[in-house]
């Protein structure tokens, strides 16, 4: 296997009952992870990009499910394979937390209140290795100082409630790391902190990945975290991936009209803009799709081609794909016509 | 109003929401026609006691011979009369104390919840005697002791998103614009309270009902010869053997009415409630 | 966790203060003249005054008032008007019935309550999670009386079976009171366990939805442990309060129960008085049933507290 996780025609459905076909949130998504990779995925809310990535580790709420022809393949320890679709639910539990971890967005509520740090600490030990309870509260201790908490003696006896937003993402990424996963997925994980705390989190995690041997999935909305953190860039809109670039490709070869969207809307501090760029209209309602392309109604850019046949994911330059009329030959299709 | 609408047909499509509508709306005819339906007054003593149901006494006589049939749907009456007058004192006064302790709060909001708090020590029956001990027994008392009793819970829960309304953007917008107090209390924080309290009056007339119901079996509540399903079914207990039907009926009424209000009140919840949509 | 305790104590005096003093002035509402009511319309004025003066009737409300509570803190309920016993030994030992009952019909409503509401909180629209539902609807629907006479019926047209009459204590003979004990106690706790039933399943549904839950999964969790070393511990707390409160629920019931299965309880005794008009008993009756609901809701907060850790005990 060439990359660590490859994702080919992913689809996630919402059942609709029994006589409607289910909704597809997600459809057709691929996506190569490479080891010690860092991997942002950008899109707006709704659009897919959390239940991706909970897909990958098994964990969608019910009643989504994983579509028909899904393939999720994941490379384990060196030459392990697994295909996760595929998985027993006892074989996903042994993967979660040790091969792959994941952090949320709302450290807040991401801890049970009832339990110590400790106590949770020890709980993903206790899941994947036999360590003595003297080396669990070492390795937890270990662990806290690496993510930069203060006092951690003390705080291993503390409750989640008495800790701030941020030392409780420190606690998350000490939760995710401590077992050496081989992919983090990393879910919004600065939204819901201050600004400053947001860049020591950041910062903390670049950190990280220099002593760590994990590829980190980034998931967020702020083209500004991807910017600070990430190598290789997906965007996804209505459930699809419409453009996957390196980073600076992203910011300087845009390709797709809702990336460049998506860039002009944030706003720069030392321009003299006067008016908040927004792209117009909305996004479409899941199962609402139109035939063409879902980005049409919105796009400045439209072509008739557009409005009627969707296009597909094409690779535009090495290393760079766009899913968009406007660089898979629309003009001439169009021409053509 | 067109939250009304709204909500009417989100019940609608929910089978349980369809049955509470309908069945007691059924209920609310029968009570209000059954001087119309009923073949027989409530207390003529027409025929021979004890008859089993049969074509024309629909659900047989009791021990004085009175029809049971007609019994019970003057019965409705009596219970929904009493439920529906009981729970508009509790929620008026309940409504209007949240509102004052939810929306002032401070010492005022202390004392009010204070006294709710004594009042909710007690089990909801016991302060119903209590109550029915000082006005005494029969219709009016036993719908102000259930009304008294009512007050607590629908302070509490008025009360409750009062507060969260109070902190809502576009309130304190009003607020700072200088709205006047009345005007804002009704304009703005009212419209966040209506679904909860919706649901807690339909909750509470089930529990009303069933407050009357047992305050009257026990003999405080509506005096014989009054028709009241509570009374019939203690009537009824010295003649099971007998006649299983003076208890059979009244008990299947009790319960499919108390049944209808609690559906009907979930299913008010659920249309009412936007976190449960999925 | 003392500091806590004391505190919650000393919020509790001035509920029962206001308790008692809204029992003693419901008493002073009744109408009619409790003189008359005993010695009859024609009595003379001196053998008026006497008796009023035996029962403190003559002096201003507050004292009396205040004599009445004074006896009370000691241990003194007073008289009864009929038949001059004192009212506090007869209350305790009635509640030792009113107790039993109670604590029984909680118990069974737990074991049937609590168990199913999770299976159904877990296998969401599974056959178990409809019945449940409507199972507890019923319950909440079905009033313990209406219960009892249907049952009552039931088993006595169909099986021929009769509820043994009488009572004896339990330390007496266990299985005889056992066996008259349990028609009554099944009703009360089954009609009980309707709302222990659906709070049990909305509360951990709650708890599911909740982002920890995700966490636990994610770091590798079987759902069993998710379930029951998670879920259930964050859902006891909404739990251990509906419980609280229906030991208020379960109280009034009890008054109703104990009269359709002739139990020598303190419901009985509180009714008895009532119809009977007599006031001391119905007043020291009334005093502590609300005191022991008090004292039931005292220990599950205190319970809640030592649970949560996130209430602050200072």
């Amino acid at each position: 296997m060439e990359h660590l996780l490859e994702i080919r025609g992913l689809s996630i459905d919402l059942p609709r009952g029994r006589r409607q076909p289910p909704v597809k949130l997600v459809e057709g998504v691929d996506l190569n992870i490479d080891k010690k990779q860092n991997f942002g995925v950008v899109g707006e809310s709704g659009c897919g990009k959390s239940i991706t990535c909970s897909a990958i580790m098994g964990l969608l709420s019910y009643p989504l499910t994983v579509g028909e022809g899904s393939s999720i393949r994941f490379q384990k320890e060196a030459g392990d394979e697994v295909e996760i679709t595929k998985l027993s639910p006892a074989e996903l539990r042994k993967l979660r937390g040790k091969d792959i971890s994941m952090i949320f967005q709302e450290p807040m509520t991401a801890l049970d209140p009832m339990y110590t740090i400790e106590e949770q600490i020890n709980e993903t030990l206790r899941f994947h290795t036999s360590l003595s309870k003297a080396e669990m509260h070492q390795a937890a201790l270990e662990m806290l100082q690496k993510v930069k908490i203060p006092r951690a003696e003390q705080i291993l006896q503390d409750y989640p409630h008495h800790l701030s937003g941020g030392m409780l993402q420190r606690v998350m990424i000490a939760i995710a790391l401590i077992n050496n996963p081989r992919l983090l997925i990393a879910d919004e994980p600065t939204t819901a902190l201050d600004v400053t705390i947001q860049a020591q989190i950041l910062d903390l995690m670049n950190e990280l990945r220099e002593s760590y041997d994990t590829s980190v999935i980034m998931i967020t909305h702020d083209l500004g975290v991807i910017a600070e953190t990430c190598e290789h860039v997906a965007v996804f809109y209505a459930g699809q991936v419409v453009e996957e670039a390196s980073v600076e490709e992203i910011f300087h070869a845009t390709a797709h009209p809702y990336t460049e969207g998506l860039l002009r809307s944030v706003t720069s501090l030392g321009g003299a803009k006067k008016e908040l760029y927004t792209i117009k209209g909305m996004v479409p309602a899941a199962g609402n799709y139109g035939i063409g392309c879902r980005f049409a109604d919105r796009c400045d850019r439209c072509m008739e081609i557009c409005k009627t046949q969707a296009p597909a994911l094409t690779e535009i330059a090495p290393g760079h794909k766009c899913r968009c009329w406007l660089h898979a030959g629309g003009a001439e299709k169009e021409a053509a016509v | 109003m067109r939250r009304l609408g709204q909500t009417i047909r989100d019940l609608w499509r929910d089978p349980m929401g369809r049955i509470g509508m309908v069945g007691i709306l059924l209920l609310i005819v029968t009570a209000i026609f059954a001087p119309y339906v009923a073949p027989y007054g409530p207390e003529k003593m027409i025929a021979m006691p004890k008859t089993a149901p049969c074509a024309q006494y629909l659900f047989g006589t009791d021990n004085y011979g009175r029809d049971i049939f007609s019994r019970v749907l003057y019965g409705a009456r009596v219970s929904l009369e009493v439920g529906i007058i009981a729970v508009g004192i509790g929620a008026t006064a309940g409504y209007v104390l949240g509102l004052i302790a939810g929306y002032f709060e401070g010492w005022i909001d202390r004392i009010i919840m204070r006294i709710m708090d004594i009042l909710f020590a007690f089990p909801s029956i016991l302060l119903a005697i209590l109550v029915s001990t000082v006005l005494g027994r029969g219709l009016v008392p036993t719908m102000v002791a259930i009304g008294i009793v009512n007050i607590p819970v629908f302070a509490r829960t008025v009360r409750a998103s009062v507060i969260s309304a109070k902190g809502l953007e576009y309130v304190k917008n009003a607020e700072s614009v200088g709205v006047k107090t009345v005007s804002i209390l009704i304009r703005h924080i009212s419209p966040n309270v209506v679904a909860p309290f919706t649901v807690q009056a339909t909750l509470a007339l089930s529990g009303a009902i069933l407050t009357e119901a047992s305050m009257s079996f026990l003999g405080l509540g509506i005096q014989p010869p009054d028709p009241s399903w509570g009374s019939m079914l203690s009537e009824a207990r010295a003649f099971m053997e007998q006649a299983p039907w003076m208890a059979i009926f009244p008990a299947l009424f009790i319960i499919v009415t108390i049944l209808l209000f609690n559906i009907l009140g979930d299913s008010l919840r659920d249309a009412l409630d936007p976190k449960l949509k999925l | 966790m003392k500091n806590y305790v004391i505190r919650r104590i000393l919020q509790l005096i001035p509920v029962l203060f206001g308790i008692s003093v809204l029992i003693f002035a419901v008493m002073k509402m009744i109408p009619g003249d409790v003189i008359s009511g005993i010695l009859g319309i024609e009595a003379t004025p001196e053998l008026r005054a006497q008796l009023a003066a035996k029962y403190g009737l003559d002096r201003p409300y507050v004292v009396q008032y205040l004599d009445w509570i004074g006896g009370v803190l000691h241990g003194d309920f007073g008289e009864s008007i009929r038949t001059s016993a004192p009212i506090l030994p007869e209350i305790l030992s009635r509640f030792k019935v009113t107790a039993e009952l109670t604590i029984l019909a909680a118990i069974i409503s737990w074991i049937i309550a609590i168990p199913l509401g999770v299976l159904a909180a877990v296998k969401r629209n599974s056959w178990v999670d409809r019945f449940v539902r409507v199972f507890a609807l019923l319950g909440v629907s079905v009033p313990g009386f209406a219960l009892s006479i249907l049952l009552i019926l039931v088993l006595s047209l169909c099986f021929n079976y009769f509820s043994p009459l009488g009572y004896v204590g339990f330390f007496e003979d266990p299985l005889r009171n056992l066996e008259i004990m349990i028609l009554p106690s099944l009703i009360l706790g089954v009609s009980i366990s309707g709302s222990v039933m659906r709070m049990t399943r909305s509360s951990v549904l709650e708890v599911l939805r909740q982002d920890f839950i995700k966490t636990v999964r994610a770091k590798g969790a079987s759902e069993r442990v998710a379930i029951f070393k998670h879920a259930l511990r964050n859902a006891m707390i909404p739990i251990i309060t509906l419980i609280g409160m229906q030991i208020g629920s379960l109280l009034g019931g009890a008054v109703i129960i104990e009269q359709i299965f002739s139990l020598p309880g303190l419901g009985q005794m509180t009714l008895t008085g009532i119809n009977q008009r007599d006031y001391p008993v119905v007043q020291g009756c009334v005093l502590f049933i609300a005191f022991v609901y008090v004292m039931v809701n005292l220990i599950t907060d205190i319970l809640y507290a030592y649970i949560d850790p996130r209430i602050s005990y200072d």
